[in-house]
């Protein structure tokens, strides 16, 4: 308990503070760390306890990253992911690996450690991307693609480290078994993923019970984390997957918001872990050795990152991605460990280089900082378009009678839309359709957030709930004033209440559709179908000026009554004025 | 087969239309479709269209003359149904189809068209959009001053119509017998 009370306050002290700074919540909790960690004010014992708990925030992240992707695309990008994959663990691995052979180490150390180093931390990485909004960028993805590689590629790496010193580890299974157990695992996921948790997802959202979801969500993604970590795989790559596995399902954006708080505190807690393995005792008997070594390492993985990047075809931001990925990962802290434990790494040389990578993870925010500055010295707007979201423009919020002829109208004209509704049963019919829809309650901020009302261009407010509508229209106004809103209203009432809150485009439901009645009657009683059309017209216009005249004085009944007999009056006269027009330009036959 | 585009946004109101199309409806393989009627919102069917002048061998265009122009769903239907590659450019759906003009200027457009130039220097726009779109330009039948007509006068002109069809219709059999 008392940790939990020093690690919270280290971060609300440090990351405010940082984010004032301006430069970054990630270096806020890294100095939160180094703060309260042993070099610091030595608040914390156990540095391994909150290392094993911190690790859970990375599994979150993943899965929530997982969660982003559509399997679909994923798909399509596998040669991608392979390609850039291979080609930068095989630059910067080969680059670090005869650096390393250089400066002394043995081969075997200077094999496994060069790859280590040559892996990134997902959790710096991502983290970076999605605070600069740069995640679903083509930079960012094939960032991420290098990532999800990497996190495979450290599986054969970890079976590689016992081999170092030839230290054959008690009780080690064959190679073939080994391999047989992963692949298991692997199945198992999937299995899981695609059959079992959706009908179970299903099953609790039905309860209505929000805690129970947000628990079984927990439970999903740790559970598989540990199947996995049971097999001897990475955790991280567990949650990935069964993210992807129910990206496409409709509970994609709840499960997002519902793990979003668990995975931001978890994964502070990782970065402040990170800031209590610096050695401020190493750094300050010998700083020029360490500064020495992390611009070296820093220098040598920025030049193969950038290489690599070109050959991917990132020119515009090929030092953006260098930089994203120029930290060193959390996997090399295991690999020399162990790489000590075998003898093959001094005490020394392993401080020093867990020395090295930790500091890498804080330089990255700085070399950000510094790309951000340099880029708007010499931003002379080569007007070139924007990275397009993976998210749709457009947000529906209700997808029932109204909603659906919205949001058929879009999709029909190739716009993107993510839809929201609240009932399951009508979710889970829709989807059968083919509708990608998410289940959700719209007006939760959480949830509009995650479905990218952000960056998203319209809100479509489709709701049939008078009361969820305008709550939904304040939330939106408060958080997000910059998105356009189109909506419903059920009646005059509901039509004052959102012109009054500043919504500009609003649609009586019945309205049109009664003129349009109105207007087949006067068709059916003789009168031309452009002369109808232009008497509905004219009275559309008469009635939406009459009733906006009104809408100041929307609470005074009175007054509105007095104010809708008087519009009646006019609109009786204004017909009659353009009756007699008619009849002289068109009086002919009949 | 004869194809009759009548455009004209109030057709009950219009004594010289109900008289030219009275004349003619009972003609054997007719199809006259009124615009105003058919798409009262400007929503035009393109493809129903297109198909309804790929059965006909003759096109009657009939509508009165506003501001020295067809009315303004007539020139959205020129706009929206003589697509480039269908009757023109690549394509050539309406080639060696025969194409009259009928049309009729109300006191208020015949007013127009004195204190100004005359009717003649507009024909030659309607004419061109059914040449551009390799069409046979019959001679017009243009009626001048009708609201001030009387019945007889209408439908003596109506008759003349009636005759231009028919004599059509004989050439065409003449030329398939």
């Amino acid at each position: 308990m008392r940790e939990v009370l020093i690690y919270l306050a280290a971060a609300v002290i440090c990351v405010p503070l940082a984010t004032r700074l301006g430069i970054g919540a990630i270096l806020g909790y890294l100095a939160a760390g180094a703060l309260v960690g042993p070099w610091g004010l030595a608040l914390v014992g156990d540095v391994a306890a909150t290392q094993n708990l911190a690790e859970l925030g990375v599994v979150l992240m993943l899965f929530v990253i997982g969660l982003g992707l559509d399997p679909k695309r994923l798909a399509g990008m596998r040669g991608a992911l392979l390609r850039g994959g291979m080609l930068q663990l095989g630059a910067s691995g080969a680059v670090l690996v005869a650096a390393l052979l250089v400066w002394g180490v043995r081969w075997e150390a200077a094999l496994v450690g060069g790859l280590a180093l040559a892996l990134s931390s997902t959790a710096i990485a991502t983290q970076a991307m999605t605070d600069r909004r740069q995640l679903a960028t083509p930079t960012g993805q094939a960032a991420l693609g290098i990532l999800v590689f990497q996190d495979i590629a450290a599986i054969p790496l970890i079976a590689l480290v016992p081999f170092i010193g030839h230290v054959q580890r008690a009780g080690a299974q064959p190679m073939w078994e080994r391999l047989a157990i992963a692949a298991g695992a692997i199945a198992g996921v999937i299995v899981i993923g695609r059959y079992l948790t959706t009908p179970l997802l299903r099953l609790m959202a039905r309860t209505n019970l929000r805690e129970l979801f947000t628990g079984f969500a927990l439970l999903l993604v740790i559970g598989i984390a540990e199947l996995m970590a049971a097999a001897g795989l990475s955790m991280g790559l567990g949650a990935f997957l069964a993210g992807v596995l129910l990206a496409s399902s409709e509970f994609r954006h709840l499960l997002e918001s519902d793990i979003e708080p668990f995975k931001g505190l978890l994964l502070g807690l990782f970065f402040i872990s990170v800031g209590m393995t610096i050695d401020f005792g190493l750094l300050a008997s010998s700083p020029v050795l360490v500064a020495g070594l992390l611009a070296g390492f820093l220098v040598l993985k920025i030049a193969s990152l950038w290489a690599v990047a070109r050959w991917l075809a990132i020119c515009r931001e090929s030092w953006l991605f260098a930089f994203v990925l120029s930290q060193g990962g959390e996997f090399a802290f295991v690999v020399f460990g162990t790489a000590r434990e075998a003898n093959v790494l001094s005490p020394q040389g392993q401080s020093l280089l867990t020395m090295v990578v930790a500091l890498s993870m804080a330089t990255t925010p700085l070399l950000l900082i510094a790309y951000d500055r340099w880029m708007r010295r010499s931003e002379r707007r080569e007007g070139e378009a924007d990275a397009v979201s993976a998210e749709g423009p457009v947000i529906i919020a209700g997808f029932g009678r109204f909603g659906q002829i919205v949001g058929r109208l879009l999709l029909a004209n190739g716009v993107g839309v993510v839809i929201l509704d609240h009932d399951p049963e009508q979710v889970e019919s829709l989807r059968r359709w083919g509708f990608r829809v998410f289940y959700g309650d719209a007006t939760r901020l959480d949830l509009l957030e995650a479905a990218g009302a952000r960056t998203a261009r319209l809100l479509v407010n489709a709701i049939d709930d008078v009361e969820a509508s305008v709550t939904l229209v304040d939330r939106v106004r408060a958080n997000f004033p910059d998105l356009a809103i189109v909506s419903r209203a059920r009646n005059v009432s509901h039509y004052f209440e959102l012109r009054l809150r500043g919504v500009q485009m609003v649609e009586r439901e019945t309205f049109e559709a009664a003129l349009k009645a109105g207007r087949t009657a006067l068709e059916a009683l003789g009168t031309d179908r452009f002369r109808a059309k232009e008497l509905a017209d004219a009275f559309r216009r008469h009635n939406i000026a009459s009733v906006d005249e009104t809408l100041p004085f929307y609470q005074d009944e009175a007054r509105r009554m007095s104010l809708g007999k008087q519009g009646r009056e006019e609109l009786e006269r204004q017909f009659a004025r353009d009756r007699e027009r008619f009849e002289r330009e068109h009086g002919g036959a009949k | 087969m004869i194809v009759v585009i009548h455009a004209h946004p109030y057709p009950s109101r219009s004594r010289a239309g109900a008289a030219l199309l009275g004349a003619i409806r009972d003609i054997p393989a007719i199809e006259v479709r009124s615009l105003y009627e058919l798409y009262p919102d400007y929503d035009i069917d393109v493809a129903a269209e297109q198909a309804a002048l790929a059965r006909a061998r003759l096109a009657v265009w009939l509508h009165p003359v506003y501001w020295y122009a067809p009315p303004a769903l007539m020139k959205h239907w020129f706009d929206a149904v003589f697509a480039d590659g269908w009757s023109h450019g690549k394509g050539a759906a309406l080639r060696g189809k025969d194409c009259l003009w009928v049309t009729t200027l109300g006191d208020a457009e015949r007013y127009r068209v004195d204190v100004g130039r005359g009717f003649e220097p507009f024909t030659p726009v309607v004419e061109q959009i059914a040449r551009f779109n390799a069409m046979n330009w019959l001679d017009p039948l243009v009626l001048e001053g009708a609201h001030a007509l009387d019945d007889a006068a209408l439908h003596a002109h109506a008759r003349r119509l009636r005759e231009r069809l028919d004599a059509w219709s004989a050439a065409q059999r003449a030329r398939h017998a």
